[in-house]
């Protein structure tokens, strides 16, 4: 136990805070707009078109950048490493984050948001779409990621000598929470292999609007296995961040090795995508040199360079190469992505998409939201590490149940 | 770091199969076919039949209580809809080939026998209704879209300047075909270009109009078996493909099949999922064991 989560502290309102709220207030004219008028005079989408940079950035992507919670639980849980617990209550906060904000972007976007609560009835389902499972999966996720940082919110609420109340409930449910916490974190991990790998399955039914280079019935292990890589990719950043900017020391050792375990899952992805082209006969549209195989390739080098760059131990361990290699690495996922749900889709002739600056300022005001509500909470309650390197245990470790 | 990377290439290599089991399973044992059903109705369109005077157009706003598509405010003053939109459920297109060859095309829902639009649409507000009638319930329908990008026909269209927009395609004028009616632009056509029916009667009409007259016809039913069959069939003029009237090769397959075969060998009867939340929680329970020594000791 020798060293603990803790809130920073300080002053809420600094210039980043003041800056982020005003690019997020930017957004809320554009959402009233939105909602009076229509998607049409708003966005740039249209009927070939009818998914834009809200499904293909704000849910697609974005789910995937915090899919860092996913990522780092995998680690410390599923294979019982439990040196990386250090990063598991930043990586969980961004990630129950980036997932919340996904979902409001989904409300935005639905033409007849009035009927979600008709999604959830069983009697309703159709078992059939992908989008269901999806949607289901990611309303379940946003619980279980904010249950999964609720200690963090708990252990200050504990200490409130001044309201009574509020410490006693957060005691009974801090106890009620170790008891099922099991159950909690197997479905923190079984959730996002579901439902990052069926964002690829979505795409499998446009057989004839998808680009050949981009269609293959293994998209669901390539979403599943760029989230992973697009999570492990935003854990680094945003420590590098926060390491900056709240003066803290950094995690060198950990995060060299799970670098490591980044290369190999890029070089699976890799495999995985090379090698499925080549048995289905599709590498030539790569030599083809047109727009799309620019894309490809584009796309193949963004994954590639992260990989190279940090096949070294000294790459791994130079925090400059590590801090770009993650940036190249979530730039490559979010390409992949732009590639699948928007560049590569081909509805027909006379059809064309590009965001409007409304729509891109909703996009762009939820990232700023994203990081107000960040910078917030790792200020008032435990989610960042301080002082030595841990042995075994650390503060958000609760006792094993049963 | 070397068993590290090799129980965490392990793992992943696990994952991986457990998304990917689905694709042997899926390709040994398709799902079964869909067949219209018995009672199925339809539309054949003979395009060399058609004189493009639009009236199909014109009646099929009617009846369904479509607004009028007038273009710019300052343009013409009748309806001059330049595709299917959210005011417009039916049109007739031309198609004019680089050496001077014209043909007409009448383009609408083709009801597909195993329709994608359906198979994507999360709680079905777009599903199979009776006789085979490719059907829009509003009350379900959440505005995702998906059915959009799923049709390859390109077919649903959505109401992109209302706040309080719905899905809009042809639904055969159920409302008039539910009361012994039949639908709008086949009672418009003075020539009899578009006309309705039983599914397997307007099947027998077409192949025999091809055998009949092998010369005026480009060989092919479209939507006979094309995409698993359309509810709306097809006959070209000699020498223009279906491509060049758009209409996509879509082979026989129904678009459905590999999506649900996929997920029905992934998520049968949701055995894998509850297997691999057994697992994780066991491996979980493992790790938090091992983590946590009796007594807050070191490791």
């Amino acid at each position: 136990m020798s060293r603990k989560a803790q809130a920073v502290g300080g002053s809420i309102l600094t210039w980043p805070f003041i800056a982020a709220l005003a690019v997020f207030a930017l957004c809320l004219p554009v959402l009233a707009w939105r909602f009076l008028y229509g998607l049409g005079p708003t966005t740039g989408m249209n009927d070939g078109f009818p998914w834009g940079i809200w499904i293909a950035f704000d849910v697609v992507t974005g789910t995937a950048l915090a899919c860092g919670g996913f990522s780092v639980a995998i680690l410390c849980y599923a294979f019982n490493k439990g040196k990386y617990h250090p990063l598991i209550r930043p990586a969980i906060l961004t990630s129950a984050l980036g997932y919340s904000l996904a979902g409001a972007s989904v409300i935005i976007d639905l033409g007849r948001y009035w009927n979600v609560w008709k999604i959830p009835l069983l009697w309703n389902w159709n078992r059939n779409s992908v989008l269901l499972e999806v949607a289901l999966c990611i309303m379940t996720y946003v619980f279980v990621l904010w249950i999964e940082l609720s200690p963090a919110f708990f252990e200050v609420w504990e200490e409130q000598e001044k309201y009574p109340l509020l410490c006693r409930v957060a005691r009974w449910l801090h106890g009620l929470l170790n008891r099922y916490l099991i159950g909690i974190l197997a479905l923190g991990i079984l959730l996002p292999t579901m439902h990052q790998s069926s964002l690829g399955s979505l795409m499998l039914i446009m057989t004839t609007k998808l680009h050949k280079l981009w269609h293959t019935p293994l998209l669901p292990v390539l979403f599943l296995s760029s989230a992973i890589l697009m999570g492990y990719a935003a854990v680094i950043f945003e420590s590098a961040l926060a390491d900056e900017v709240f003066d803290r020391p950094r995690e060198t050792k950990i995060l060299a090795s799970m670098s490591g375990i980044m290369v190999v899952v890029l070089f699976f992805f890799l495999g995985v995508r090379l090698v499925d082209l080549a048995l289905r006969d599709r590498l030539g549209l790569v030599a083809r040199l047109d727009f799309y195989s620019g894309m490809f390739l584009l796309e193949m080098a963004l994954f590639l360079a992260p990989a190279l760059l940090l096949l070294s131990r000294k790459g791994r361990n130079n925090p400059g190469i590590e801090l770009i290699s993650a940036i190249l690495m979530m730039v490559a996922g979010t390409l992949y992505r732009f590639d699948t749900f928007l560049v590569g889709f081909r509805p027909g002739p006379g059809w064309s998409y590009f965001p409007t600056i409304p729509e891109m300022a909703v996009t762009i005001g939820f990232v700023a939201f994203e990081v107000l509500a960040y910078l917030f909470i790792v200020k008032k309650f435990p989610i960042l590490h301080t002082g030595a390197p841990p042995h075994g245990l650390d503060a958000a470790t609760p006792k094993p149940s049963g | 770091m070397s068993p590290t990377r090799r129980s965490v290439l392990k793992g992943i290599a696990s994952a991986a199969t457990l998304a990917a089991s689905g694709v042997p399973k899926a390709f040994a044992a398709p799902r079964r076919r869909k067949t219209p059903p018995a009672d199925a109705v339809g539309l054949l369109y003979d395009a060399t039949r058609c004189i493009g005077c639009q009236a199909c157009v014109v009646k099929c706003k009617e009846a369904n209580g479509m607004p009028p598509d007038t273009g710019t405010p300052r343009g013409p003053m009748y309806d001059a809809p330049d595709d299917l939109n959210a005011k417009t459920k039916n049109i007739i297109k031309l198609y004019k080939g680089e050496d001077g060859r014209t043909s007409f095309m009448k383009a609408q829902c083709m009801h597909c026998v195993d329709p994608a639009c359906a198979s994507v649409c999360m709680i079905s507000a777009l599903y199979k209704g009776p006789r085979g009638i490719v059907v829009y319930d509003p009350g379900k329908c959440v505005g995702c879209r998906y059915c959009q990008t799923a049709c390859p026909f390109n077919m649903p269209k959505y109401e992109w300047r209302t706040a309080f927009p719905k899905i809009v395609k042809c639904e055969m004028c159920r409302h008039l075909v539910e009361k012994g009616g039949i639908p709008a632009c086949v009672a418009a056509c003075p020539r009899e270009a578009v006309i309705f029916g039983g599914l397997e009667t307007l099947r027998a009409d077409a192949k025999g109009r091809l055998a009949r007259e092998p010369k005026r016809y480009f060989p092919k039913v479209y939507g006979d078996t094309d995409g698993g069959g359309t509810q709306v069939l097809y006959l070209s003029a000699a020498g223009i493909p279906f491509g060049k009237l758009g209409l996509p090769d879509l082979g026989d397959e129904p678009l459905p099949e590999l999506t649900e075969s996929l997920q029905h060998a992934v998520y049968q009867g949701f055995i894998a999922p509850v297997a691999l939340y057994a697992i994780l929680g066991f491996a979980v329970y493992r790790s938090f064991r091992s983590q946590h020594p009796r007594k807050g000791g070191e490791k």
